[in-house]
């Protein structure tokens, strides 16, 4: 039996209704944080997900041509103003050295080449702009998840087939094993059967992509045997910055992350952690503030009893030592109650907000780790916050204290 | 214990200086039962929370089992205080959260951090002796006064302590309950020797003790100079 967790223990079951509302106070806090927590990040992941369900972490694309600037001499006066050219179809000649060198480049997990161009499909008298994406089928699909945006057909690409979107499949009309006819500006054209319809989830994605084998998407948009783009996906997503940065370096390409290629996306989500992130330390302010109050009142109260205590010999440590265990004790019950509260209303409203097809619109990521760390911070917290109360409760005068 | 010329004033800066005790010297013998007598205001209180090291002299030193404490800081004043004194106050001052058993072991525990099943032999010895050994469980609140102040009287000795200072034992107490009360200390002291310091308003208890000590204005007066004067006491 050791004095200072005995003593805080039975104070706290002793001052049953003050110790009921300071866990309350506590239990609602860590709640509202929770709540935050599980929602804020599962919106992000979804968003994030979402997101990148039709793109790559990083693109390769060849480096921009650029004039030469003549060499001036300091004090020299310019007389030529240089404008940017036109950048010509530019594409990447030996990708299959670049591809192999990407796959071998640490954090990389899947790399696929493209080559991707403007074009137009033809049916029945109808024709639509569209981009031509000529891909290695398994390659892509390692890259960009497609079985979840399969609508209707099978997801293969055999030679002279085609997998477009929902729209342009309406609005041409076109079915699984249908045909269209594709034509670029160069003067390429070819019919080809529809293999798949896919919703890629942007109304003007699925007006515009279509999947061809790559082979076809080069001979269609005469780029002999080169590619556009480099498709990569990165096994640390929030790390594709640097990777990009790294792959430019060591390829001499362009390389664009998913942040870079979705900066408003990228702010929206930073402004949303910044302000989530500012309601969960106020919220803890409140709770500090709160467990602070609670206690002082328990050390008048109980300031008797600490003077009979102290008088009888109790170390002034042992009497701070038994305030600080019992703010420590309310943070760490309080979080475990608040815990549960912020899980269920996160499980609540995830069940009560739901997509028009049924599935939950965004997913709560309630993992341990919120909880354990919310659980340590809260007892800290508790601890921090029963300070002041300790030290007044450790110099009471017991003389003075006893009197009343 | 012995005081030397032991001063207590209070106040200073800006209200007025107030000298409370004028130089006690006085000393304690081992095994005594001495009873401290004086009406309100003459320094009582303040004596005796300065023999319990609750409260420092402004002037003079007191020796406790050869130890100068004047000097000493609170954790040592502290340390003394658990080892070498008891404490009995007018109310019982039991913890209510703790059962008499735990309110009895409460010095020790208080003073190590923590108690051992002899502690706890020990406690429960204790208040076999006042007979309260079946009560042992239950919270002060569930005992009656004279109960819980027996409970206080065991939790002073439960340390052995060489001095037990006892702050109006009996003031909230019956008559009858009040004279067993008074006859339990009586019996400790013979038995066990501890040295009992009693501060009592009741002349007829204090004509029990073989020593009566005297405060009046902060002032010792000399043993049996000051006759019995009952009314003196203001009850």
């Amino acid at each position: 039996m050791n004095f200072v967790w005995t003593v805080a223990w039975r104070l706290l079951r002793e001052g049953r209704f003050q110790t009921a509302l300071i866990l309350a106070g506590v239990s609602i806090g860590v709640g509202v944080i929770v709540y935050i927590t599980a929602i804020v990040s599962g919106l992000q992941a979804n968003i994030i997900d979402r997101t990148l369900s039709t793109q790559a972490h990083v693109v390769l694309r060849p480096a921009d041509i650029v004039n030469q600037a003549p060499l001036t001499v300091p004090g020299s006066v310019k007389l030529a103003d240089i404008a940017k050219r036109t950048q010509r179809e530019n594409t990447i000649a030996n990708w299959g050295s670049i591809v192999a060198r990407v796959r071998g480049t640490p954090n990389v997990s899947a790399v696929a080449a493209m080559a991707s161009g403007p074009g137009v499909a033809q049916q029945g008298g109808v024709r639509k702009s569209i981009v031509l994406m000529g891909v290695d089928l398994d390659d892509y699909r390692q890259v960009v998840r497609l079985d979840n945006k399969l609508k209707a057909g099978r997801l293969l690409l055999p030679t002279g087939t085609a997998l477009i979107g929902k729209e342009l499949a309406a609005d041409l009309g076109l079915q699984p094993g249908g045909r269209l006819r594709l034509q670029t500006a160069t003067g390429g054209s070819q019919s080809m059967t529809v293999g798949a319809v896919l919703d890629f989830g942007l109304k003007d994605l699925n007006k515009r992509w279509v999947l061809l084998p790559l082979r076809e998407a080069q001979n269609l948009l005469g780029f002999q045997r080169d590619v556009t783009e480099i498709y990569i996906k990165s096994e640390r997503l929030f790390e594709a910055e640097s990777l990009a940065a790294n792959l430019a370096l060591s390829t001499g390409l362009t390389a664009d992350s998913w942040q870079s290629s979705n900066g408003q996306l990228v702010t929206a989500l930073k402004s949303q952690s910044a302000s989530s992130l500012m309601i969960r330390v106020f919220v803890t302010f409140a709770v500090a503030l709160g467990i602070a109050s609670v206690l002082v009142v328990t050390v008048v109260q109980r300031q008797r009893e600490i003077g009979i205590l102290r008088a009888m010999g109790t170390p002034a440590s042992r009497i701070l030592a038994v305030f600080l265990l019992q703010g420590g004790l309310v943070g760490l019950f309080g979080s475990l109650f608040g815990s549960l509260l912020g899980a269920a209303m996160a499980e609540g409203i995830s069940r009560m907000a739901k997509t028009e097809d049924g599935s939950p619109l965004f997913p709560v990521v309630l993992d341990s780790e919120l909880f354990i760390t919310t659980a340590l911070i809260a007892t800290l917290v508790g601890v921090l916050a029963a300070l002041l109360p300790a030290l007044r409760a450790a110099r009471l005068d017991p003389v003075v204290a006893i009197r009343g | 214990m012995t005081l030397e010329g032991v001063k207590k004033s209070y106040g200073g800066g800006k209200s007025p200086l107030v000298e409370v005790l004028h130089g006690i010297d006085l000393q304690l013998v081992e095994g005594e039962f001495a009873a401290l007598l004086g009406p309100s205001g003459s320094g009582k209180s303040t004596l005796l929370n300065i023999m319990g090291l609750l409260e420092t002299p402004t002037a003079g030193e007191l020796r406790i089992a050869d130890t100068a404490t004047a000097s000493l800081d609170d954790a040592a004043r502290t340390a003394l205080r658990n080892r070498y004194l008891g404490f009995v106050f007018q109310f019982h001052h039991l913890l209510p959260a703790f059962s008499a058993l735990e309110n009895v072991m409460m010095p020790l525990f208080a003073g190590q951090g923590r108690v051992t099943s002899q502690d706890r032999q020990r406690a429960a010895m204790l208040l076999q002796r006042v007979g309260l050994a079946e009560h042992a469980a239950k919270q002060p609140v569930q005992l009656s006064g004279g109960q819980q102040q027996r409970v206080a009287i065991v939790r002073a000795l439960m340390n052995r302590p060489r001095l037990v200072l006892a702050d109006e034992p009996t003031g909230n107490l019956d008559t009858q309950t009040a004279n067993e009360v008074f006859a339990l200390l009586h019996e400790l002291n013979r038995e066990d020797g501890t040295t009992f310091l009693i501060v009592t308003h009741d002349q007829r208890l204090a004509d029990g003790c073989p020593r009566q000590i005297r405060l009046l204005d902060g002032r010792l007066q000399p043993d049996g100079l000051v006759s019995p004067a009952p009314s003196a006491s203001g009850r």
